[in-house]
């Protein structure tokens, strides 16, 4: 299909022809076109179907704030809905289909709607799916969602790449328009580190649509020096395809740079996007400004948009958006669409002016009315006028652009609670208030919108911000007229005339709306919609306000503004998450026994950022209980080894270190021997447990804490707050070590037969006994740590190693353990035994526990200052019958003890009032031969040998049980000190 | 955000981990005779400020420095940053 509204002139390359397809069709373009630009070349009006009432639209404006032409862009997992064919630059091999339709673009079933818009009007949803209550999830939902939304998601994988940086500069200038290339030019050529970002793919912005000379030059063409002169200095980093979508706090700004967007597909090694954060000393913002329609009746039929969008397809793209067009304004900037139309050839109509001071034309024709009505299904073919005199004239056209005004881009001045001012001459809300530190707002931005002024205040911000001395640069000569407009926002009809074209919002819908009381800005946004779509009304909002203010009878700035929020356009999800995605997400930790237990066949499980080995399965076995079960009752009878490397550790040295532990600890450890470990449990200042572990005590100066895994960071921010906020003179110093030392528990009756074979030392009962701990050696000479602490309740140790050779270490400890049939163990064998030996864990320490609760009340040393020592003494936390630990068993050994089902009376009512307490932790023992389980009971103590009930309504359990001690095994602790 | 570290000079927020109000470093003296109620206010009671507000932070992926942040809550703007260390000096923690 030839390019039928392809005309002369236009910054687009004629030498090299583009293929794309839009809807399947075949079509043809150029480097330079957007999606939407090579469409209206091809005669393509009609791109895509509104969001409520499914009524056929077409292109509204030409840059990012498009609310009708959004499109799914490419197809396969690349495939991405809402793409706004005004910023999709064309490239060859395109494609792109329409969406929210049912059927044919032409013919869209879901068209219907549009018959029944009476009842489809703001508060629709609220008012109708009420009742009956139990349609709403069967029905209602399902309906809405399915309607609801515009494109479709591939469901699959995005196979691209986004990444994320950070950038610094003394002065960040958003956007290139005139006052943004004259602010970068003069920051540039003062040496000052320069980053000037713009959204479009070609720098210059504005006057690149029209047909202005300045400094004697096409406005396109003196753009294209002054980059080219930026280009040159080192000093500027130029970004285009790079929007600015948020200013946050102490000058970082965010960004997302388009890297790979305007090509087929990415290129290799390259991300798609980029998410910057620019974090700059100083702020130019130069973004311009949005033109704004006027609302009439059926004025959202395709070929009716922005005049100022005419103008740019016609200027900047060589593209007439019909054959015949005609103009519909306030101001004087409407007739220069009209103007430079004429002199592309283009048949003007006419221009019609709500003023009755019209500009005269001696080329076309200037009526003083209003357009009233327009025609045509599935595109424009009449416009309807009311001229001054009440008469009505029919103008045949096929587009028809509309000029309501400009509203300078105020948004990046708003994401600091900054609210914007209302300025009579241009009525429209120009930047006030409060601006970001730093900012400073120049050209069209700032309400100074002819270009001459635009040079003006570029030089003016960068002159100033930067401290430069001397008089302004010398400027360009442009044009400089004035702005002429007189507010007018609707054209009172009897049909809809719309607002919010993406969203479906009519003036109607605003009149309705304040009827019903929702009288403040932010609750007509949310009552009609009204600018929460993907424009994020920047079209559409100012008209809202304005009929809001003549409802309510107050003045626009009396009304004034919701709040404009990051980001601002429509930002991929993608973006955001960067490269942490999958296996990325976060970072993974291995323990110094990864690849070899990888080589044994191991199943890892994540345990915070760490993956430790879950179980070892062996040949054979098919489910995990049976690897579980095995490595349980080798470790009990011979010996077992488990890497134990993820516990979190802190050196703790200094002179006041047994005093900074009693502090952190609410048991003692002054007098903790040179020599010895003994068990730790760590309140917080509210009294309930934190986190416990084993602190050894290796020097009278010098002792190691242990942590729970989960606990390793919190607990360390935690111990560097006593010391520095709490006790900032204790002569104490701690370090994590955490990934220092590869630490290996070695547990079971055989375990220092084994060590035997690897220390240096003499490890015997007599001469290292239960709670020992040592510096010591092994294998002739390297250098290691020796704990004798279970957590399996079995004869154990914890030796440790610099992790350099903990994958050796492990080795060794196979080697030396094979005639004892060594069983490596994970997790969950880990998990079991400290279950049967009634060892509390996370489980148990879940943040609304005490130490009483645990059983271990009077470990609570009374004797001296400890966090937590004064609260845990509260009333509250020491009542009669409070929870205490105890082991659960069925009566039944076949039942199971599920955790989290909750323990009743063996008689009487079974609902929340009589609950008598819950179960924590539960397994499969395979020492006993049934389930056990841990858990918290009321006055559990003294209650042991009870006949209970365990239930869980939710599951269906309901199990006859028996309370016993937590210690299943070896209650008076003699295999440990074997 | 960006702290201006007393040592390191300014950093980015994210290196930060915030713990709030930082009137925790006037922990009470457990031995008064008010001591219930001093840790009751201490552990449960805060100021929300709307407006300056002095703060822990800790500086978690940089040198393990808690920090005192003097930030108002509603700007964001930050006037002075103090080692918590020092603050704790200041109001008599030495001992």
């Amino acid at each position: 299909m030839s390019q039928k509204n392809r005309i002369s002139g236009g910054q687009i390359d004629r030498t090299k022809t583009l293929n794309f397809t839009f809807d399947g069709k075949r079509y043809t373009g150029h480097p330079g076109d957007t999606l939407a630009s090579a469409l209206l070349a091809n005669g393509v009006r009609l791109m895509g179907r509104s969001f409520k009432y499914h009524r056929p639209r077409g292109v509204l404006t030409a840059g990012s704030e498009e609310p009708n032409a959004l499109v799914e862009l490419r197809s396969g997992a690349r495939q991405e809905p809402n793409t706004r064919a005004t910023t999709t630059e064309l490239f060859d091999g395109l494609t792109a289909k329409s969406q929210n339709r049912l059927g044919s673009l032409r013919f869209d079933a879901m068209a219907i709607n549009d018959r029944f818009s009476n009842f489809l009007t703001a508060g629709f949803y609220y008012k109708t799916f009420m009742w009956p209550k139990a349609f709403w999830e069967k029905l209602y939902e399902p309906i809405i969602r399915k309607a609801a939304g515009l494109g479709s998601l591939s469901l699959k994988d995005d196979p691209d790449v986004y990444d994320k940086g950070f950038l610094h500069c003394d002065m960040l200038i958003i956007g290139a328009g005139p006052a943004g290339l004259v602010a970068a030019l003069t920051a540039g050529r003062s040496g000052a580190r320069v980053i000037l970002a713009d959204e479009d793919f070609r720098m210059g912005g504005r006057i690149n649509s029209e047909t202005f000379v300045i400094g004697g030059t096409s406005g396109a063409d003196w753009a294209v020096t002054a980059i080219a002169e930026l280009g040159s200095l080192p000093n500027v980093r130029i970004m285009p395809r790079t929007t600015v979508i948020g200013a946050f706090d102490h000058g970082i700004y965010g960004a997302v740079e388009r890297v790979g967007d305007h090509l087929a597909t990415s290129e290799t090694g390259k991300p798609r996007q980029i998410l910057w954060r620019i974090y700059s000393k100083h702020t130019v913002l130069a973004a311009g400004a949005t033109e704004r329609p006027i609302a009439f009746d059926n004025n959202d039929r395709p070929g009716i948009m922005l005049a100022s969008a005419m103008r740019t397809y016609a200027n900047r793209f060589g593209v007439a958006a019909d054959k015949r067009v005609a103009i519909f304004t306030n101001n004087d900037d409407g007739h220069r669409t009209a103007a430079d139309l004429h002199a592309k050839g283009v048949k003007i109509a006419a221009v019609v002016d709500i003023r009755p001071d019209v500009p005269r034309s001696l080329d076309y024709e200037v009526l003083h009315g209003e357009v009233v009505d327009t025609k045509g299904r599935l595109g424009l073919t009449f416009a309807e006028v009311k001229l001054g005199d009440g008469s009505i004239r029919t103008l045949e056209c096929g587009a028809l652009g509309v000029s309501g005004g400009w509203n300078p881009n105020v948004h990046l001045t708003c994401h600091q609670r900054g609210r914007p001012t209302w300025n009579e001459t241009l009525a429209a809300f120009v930047p006030g208030g409060t601006l970001p530190p730093g900012m400073v707002v120049a050209g069209a931005a700032n309400g100074d919108m002819s270009t001459h002024r635009a040079l003006q205040g570029g030089a003016q911000a960068a002159q100033t911000v930067l401290d430069l001395e001397g008089p302004l640069p010398d400027l360009p000569q442009a044009e400089d007229a004035p702005i002429n407009v007189t507010p007018f926002w609707y054209v009172e009809g009897a049909s809809r005339a719309w607002l919010d074209q993406q969203n479906d919002v009519t003036v109607k819908d605003v009149k309705l709306s304040h009827q019903e009381g929702f009288r403040s800005v932010e609750h007509l946004k949310r009552y009609t919609t009204l600018g929460m779509a993907t424009d994020q009304g920047k079209t559409s909002n100012m008209g809202g306000l304005a009929i809001m203010a003549e409802l309510a009878g107050k003045t626009i700035p009396e009304v004034g503004t919701t709040m404009f929020r990051p980001p601002y356009t429509p930002t991929a999800i993608g973006v955001f998450a960067g490269r942490h995605r999958g296996k990325d997400f976060h970072p993974t930790r291995l323990t110094p026994s990864h690849k070899w237990a990888e080589e044994r066949g191991a199943v890892f499980v994540e345990v915070g950022n760490w993956l430790r080995a879950q179980w070892f399965p062996r040949a054979g076995e098919t489910h995990w209980r049976q690897s579980v079960d095995r490595e349980v009752l080798a470790t009990r009878a011979s010996v077992g080894v488990c890497d134990v490397t993820t516990l979190g550790k802190v050196d703790v040295q200094g002179r006041d270190a047994a005093a900074f532990l009693n502090m952190i600890y609410c048991n003692g450890f002054g007098k903790l021997a040179v020599g010895k470990t003994r068990y730790g449990l760590m309140l917080r200042e509210d009294g309930i447990a934190m986190d416990d572990g084993t602190a050894g005590r290796l020097a009278e100066d010098h002792f190691v804490v242990t942590t729970t895994t989960a606990n390793a960071l919190p607990v360390y921010r935690h111990m560097e707050f006593v010391r520095q906020c709490l006790a900032p003179d204790m002569d104490v110093q701690l370090i994590s070590t955490t990934e220092a030392w590869a630490q290996y528990a070695v547990a079971g009756p055989n375990a220092r037969k084994l060590l035997e074979k690897i220390v240096d030392v003499d490890i015997s009962n007599d001469a290292f006994p239960f709670m020992a701990c040592s510096n010591i050696t092994i294998c002739d000479g390297l250098r290691a740590r020796l704990f004798r602490i279970s957590f399996s309740g079995e004869l154990a140790y914890e030796i440790a190693v610099p992790t350099a050779y903990g994958d050796a270490l492990m080795r060794k400890i196979m080697e030396a353990g094979a005639e004892f049939d060594v069983t490596p163990y994970g997790t969950e064998a880990l998990g079991v035994m400290r279950i049967e030996k009634g060892h509390a864990a996370g489980n148990e320490l879940n943040g609304t526990t005490t130490a009483a609760n645990l059983g271990i009340g009077r470990m609570v040393s009374g004797l001296k200052d400890s966090i937590g020592k004064v609260l845990s003494q509260r009333a509250g936390l020491n009542a009669e019958g409070d929870l205490r630990q105890v082991g659960i068993k069925p009566v039944n050994p076949a039942d199971p003890v599920p955790a989290g089902a909750h323990l009743m009376k063996a008689t009487g009512p079974v609902d929340a009032a009589h609950d008598q307490g819950y179960v924590t932790s539960a397994c499969y023992s395979p020492t006993l031969g049934h389930a056990i389980a841990l858990g918290f009971l009321k006055d559990g103590s003294a209650r042991l040998g009870e006949r209970m009930r365990l239930v869980s309504p939710l599951t269906g359990v309901n199990v006859d049980v028996e309370i016993v001690s937590a210690h299943f095994i070896d209650p008076d602790g003699e295999r440990l000190r074997a | 955000m960006i702290i201006d570290h007393p040592l390191l000079g300014p950093r980015d927020s994210a290196e930060f981990t915030y713990m709030g109000d930082a009137k925790l470093i006037d922990r009470p003296d457990p031995d008064a005779a008010t001591a219930a109620r001093d840790f009751y206010d201490y552990a449960y009671l805060r100021d929300n400020p709307a407006g300056w507000h002095d703060e822990l932070w800790f500086h978690e992926q940089g040198d393990r420095s808690w920090l005192v942040v003097t930030r108002n809550t509603i700007t964001h703007e930050i006037r002075q940053v103090r080692l918590a260390r020092d603050v704790a000096r200041a109001r008599g923690r030495s001992t």
